[in-house]
């Protein structure tokens, strides 16, 4: 049976058709959910998708987080379930501390809308088991995007085996070049970069479809 | 009560916007030697003394107003 994965509205996302349409080219059944519910309709998987959640107000992701379902996905987190969290997404999940660090304005202070290459940093099922030093072209598109922690949190993640993705080349500042962080249980992970604009060949590269698929995957071996 | 909450960046921490705004004082000919951008909350808080003002003007700061990886605060009570 396919895995109902949950994508999240909330006002200002925009990436949200794009999140329920790779669920569903992944092979997963999307569930539309708002950011009033309060119950996650027993989804199996969470994907916060990107945008521009309550414009921005405050800092990115900070008014998100504080809504009702982010309540209903902290208890979910809690309980094993996958999680996963792509730019504004991702941004809502470090301001609920439910992911390490915050996500500032790019250093150069411009928006990046670029294709880079991404480095996986160790196999795992949220980069499609790709082995580590394996590349992934997956878009990203932000003007707040530079993940930030102290230099020395930034290598106790990544000695935790928590960095799961980094930039070729650093784009935006982000510490360490890190653009994927996980929990240090494993079942939520957050990037920048747009797996869900990345799966289909008509428009480009379709490395998207590892970090979609291994939510997909984690959704499956997760007991309901 | 009114408070009001004074957020900066911390020290240390990189201000893509006041080095921006930095530049752009240079070039008016100020001698501006560096700038660092913040916000201001005024907060209207239904409080009976000062001091619960000012602690529960801190708790909102640090749960909600500021991330405190990034930034840090200061609480001034009026009246």
């Amino acid at each position: 049976m396919a895995s109902r994965i949950g994508v999240i509205t909330f006002p200002g996302t925009c990436d949200d058709r794009d999140a329920l349409r790779a669920v569903e080219l992944c092979g997963g059944e999307p569930v539309a959910l708002w950011h009033k519910d309060d119950d996650l309709r027993g989804v199996d998987g969470v994907f916060l998708p990107g945008g521009f959640s309550f414009g921005d107000y405050l800092r990115c992701g900070a008014i998100a987080s504080l809504s009702p379902v982010m309540a209903a996905v902290r208890r979910f987190a809690a309980e094993g379930g996958p999680v996963l969290g792509v730019c504004n997404g991702f941004q809502m999940l470090c301001e609920t501390g439910l992911l390490p660090g915050v996500l500032r304005g790019n250093h150069h202070g411009r928006f990046n809308c670029l294709e880079p290459e991404l480095v996986v940093e160790r196999p795992s099922p949220w980069t499609g088991n790709r082995a580590g030093g394996a590349t992934l072209r997956i878009p990203i598109k932000h003007g707040e995007g530079a993940w930030y922690v102290p230099d020395a949190e930034a290598e106790r993640l990544a000695g935790a085996g928590q960095v799961l993705l980094r930039y070729r080349e650093n784009p935006n500042g982000a510490t360490a070049g890190v653009a994927g962080v996980c929990n240090e249980a494993g079942n939520v992970f957050g990037l920048m970069p747009h797996p869900e604009h990345a799966v289909d060949a008509l428009i480009g590269p379709t490395d998207g479809r590892a970090v979609v698929g291994g939510l997909l995957e984690i959704a499956a071996a997760v007991p309901a | 009560m009114k408070v009001t909450v004074l957020v900066r960046p911390r020290d240390g921490i990189l201000d893509p916007q006041g080095q921006a705004i930095d530049r752009s004082l240079q070039g008016l000919g100020y001698a501006s030697r560096g700038v660092r951008a913040g916000k201001v909350f005024d907060v209207e808080l239904d409080a009976a003394d000062r001091s619960t003002a000012e602690s529960q003007a801190r708790e909102l700061a640090e749960r909600v107003l500021t991330n405190p990886l990034i930034e840090q605060f200061e609480v001034v009570v009026h009246g």
